[in-house]
């Protein structure tokens, strides 16, 4: 008699000896297999952002980490947590990637203890990106609002690399306190090498400050759009989309070529946990980059 | 499909090989409720007897076999600043005995998130391949609403599954290994009355459904009584403790937790079960809650069972068990809430 269920172990298979590569992310792979990274240089931006550069240890696994702008990975302190953060450096650097953290949590408090040469886990790149080969031969307007830099880097790097192909570039940036600004050592290199308009805004100046203070959407006044031939990407507070895109809507910008990007505390970045659902989309596999239509068509989205 | 029939005398000495050989699951009353009717659960068993056939629900879903409450994903060991990985995954291969169709058809719905869509969870891949599932027919109770949910029946997803036709089983086969297994076990090919009486027994099950819910147009329900007073006023029954979730057969939810031993050389990643009921469900740092209320998060729930799974995979995400309001403390019933949806609908 043969009565034993067969014993099929996963564990021999050969997905089980290689890296998984998040981009293919059809096959069966080993999905909390993070990938150990070396955190190289920590940048101090203000009291409670510091920009990480992390670079992956293992060289092939280097080699198969590739990402489009607006997209994030799952950065995990081992027995601490693991956190959802955007990458904010650009895709064509290859040797590390660049993440802006906010001190907020658990996770991000003792990321920011840390000092170089700390080893993380890293599983991505996840989600959706900005479509930067749709804007080809257009102008893009590149909004943030306070952190909302930090996801705009990697397209703004993106721009650079890619000059030729697009053509008035707009950033608009506003934050609350001058104190708040981040990357404003990259100002004068994005506005002269990179050849983009960067206006930026606060809403309560120091004695110091010397360009315009108000809110975000006064700096509308300032430039002019071509509604025909502009795509906008917008990254900040919730609170800020509804302003922004509401007001781009109305001069004539199609919803579908505004571009937002979501967050949610996410635990898996698969769409397994569900933990990141607005309405019945999942940020981290439909998003986090949405385009207008769709988040005016999610529940609970902004 | 290939069908045979077992008498019950060859069905019990299956079981008895089966449990020789490898672990065996099945129903086992562990308790009475206050009415005195027994509490089943699905448990390890050492000896046919302690297989109940004739139980009428399991109190919880068999789906912790394939999704555990808690399951460590990873492990480490921690070295100073350096730290190395490691995964492995569960292989225990076992048989269930006993689950229903729509248990069955709660495990194909779990399939489509965890195997067919993106990103295949490989700890769910392990032990759904070493499972064989035994399914057992039986008459519906007076709150199963399978039907409504067109999961009274099923057509994959099993080993095998069986229908008391009397004194054998009608037995319908699904895969290879549970064919041999029933061929060991003189197993009849089916004659002209067993085909008759199979007809009459599934005739009879299906006159026994009482209780039915009209999902119809509920999808796009859910998003025209998004703002509905329904939300409230059942929602504001709910303790947000998360039993539907538990007990729930389709569930899926989870979260994460990350924690180290005394001596910081060992560090374990592991994955609870989770509500979306529970308060801090869709909190973000900083505290902000993007469902700050009990009503909002019941919603929620519902939306996702009927909306959004909808959407995605062209069916709901309910299989009409109602063990969630059994479960429930607060007597929420997933056929009520609908029920009272679809008539602000006709108002």
């Amino acid at each position: 008699m043969n009565l034993k269920i067969p014993k099929h172990d996963i564990n021999l298979e050969p997905f089980m000896v290689g890296p998984p590569d998040f981009n293919r992310q059809t096959v069966l792979m080993q999905t909390e297999r993070g990938f150990k990274s070396e955190v190289v240089n920590i940048v101090k931006l203000t009291a409670i952002e510091k920009l990480f550069q992390i670079r992956i240890s293992e060289p092939c696994e280097r080699e198969n980490f590739t990402f489009l702008p607006g997209q994030f990975v799952m950065l995990e302190l081992p027995g601490c947590g693991e956190v959802p953060i955007s990458i904010s450096s650009s895709p064509s650097n290859r040797e590390f990637i660049g993440l802006c953290i906010r001190k907020v949590g658990k996770v991000t408090g003792m990321l920011h203890r840390s000092e170089p040469g700390a080893m993380v886990g890293i599983r991505g790149p996840f989600g959706t990106y900005f479509p930067m080969q749709k804007m080809v031969g257009r102008n893009i307007l590149l909004i943030a609002g306070g952190l909302g830099i930090a996801p705009l880097r990697s397209p703004i790097y993106w721009v650079n690399e890619h000059r030729s192909e697009y053509k008035d570039i707009t950033i608009l940036y506003g934050v609350k306190e001058p104190g708040q600004i981040l990357f404003d050592y990259q100002f004068e290199e994005w506005r002269k090498i990179y050849d983009l308009n960067l206006l930026t805004i606060v809403q309560n100046p120091d004695e110091n400050w010397k360009e315009r203070v108000g809110l975000i959407t006064d700096l509308f006044e300032d430039i002019s759009i071509d509604p025909e031939n502009t795509f906008a990407i917008v990254c900040g507070p919730p609170v800020m989309f509804k302003f922004i895109c509401t007001y781009l809507a109305n001069i004539g910008i199609p919803r579908q070529r505004m571009f937002i990007s979501l967050e949610r505390r996410m635990h898996c970045g698969m769409g397994k946990c569900c933990r990141c659902i607005v309405g019945s989309t999942f940020t981290c596999l439909d998003g986090p980059v949405f385009d207008y239509w769709t988040v005016m068509n999610l529940k609970e989205a902004i | 499909m290939l069908f045979k029939t077992i008498t019950k005398e060859n069905f019990k000495k299956m079981v008895e090989g089966l449990l020789e050989e490898n672990e065996v699951i099945g129903p086992r009353s562990r308790d009475q409720d206050l009415g005195g009717n027994k509490i089943y659960r699905f448990l390890k068993i050492n000896s046919f007897e302690e297989l109940e056939m004739d139980y009428t629900r399991s109190y919880s879903s068999p789906k912790n076999y394939f999704l555990p409450f808690e399951e460590d994903l990873a492990t480490y060991r921690l070295n100073d600043k350096d730290w190395e990985q490691e995964i492995r995954y569960t292989i225990h291969p076992r048989v269930i005995i006993g689950m229903r169709a729509c248990d069955i058809n709660a495990l194909l719905k779990l399939d489509q998130v965890m195997l067919k869509s993106v990103y295949p969870n490989p700890y769910y891949f392990a032990r759904r391949r070493n499972t064989l599932i035994i399914g057992l027919d039986h008459e519906p109770l007076e709150d199963c609403f399978c039907r409504s949910m067109n999961t009274d029946t099923v057509f994959h997803g099993f080993g095998l599954f069986l229908t008391d036709i009397g004194d054998r089983y009608f037995v319908a086969i699904n895969s290879d290994t549970a064919y041999i297994i029933l061929n060991q076990f003189d197993a009849r090919e089916v004659t002209e009355e067993d085909q008759e009486r199979y007809k009459t027994v599934k005739k009879q099950i299906e006159s026994k459904f009482k209780t039915q819910v009209d999902i119809t147009i509920l999808p796009e329900l859910m998003d025209l009584e998004f703002e509905s007073e329904i939300w409230k006023k059942w929602g504001h029954k709910c303790l947000s403790c998360g039993s539907c979730a538990m007990v729930c057969p389709t569930c899926y939810c989870y979260g994460i937790e990350e924690d180290t031993n005394l001596t910081f050389t060992k560090a374990t990643k592991r994955r609870f079960l989770y509500s979306c009921n529970l308060l801090d469900f869709a909190a973000v740092a900083r505290g902000h809650n993007f469902r700050p209320d009990a009503h909002i998060r019941l919603k929620y729930r519902y939306y996702h069972k009927f909306r959004g799974f909808v959407e995605a995979f062209s069916q709901s995400l309910c299989v009409g068990c109602n063990r969630c309001g059994k479960a429930c403390l607060a007597g929420i019933s997933p056929k009520a809430v609908i029920d009272d949806l679809i008539k602000t609908e006709k108002k």
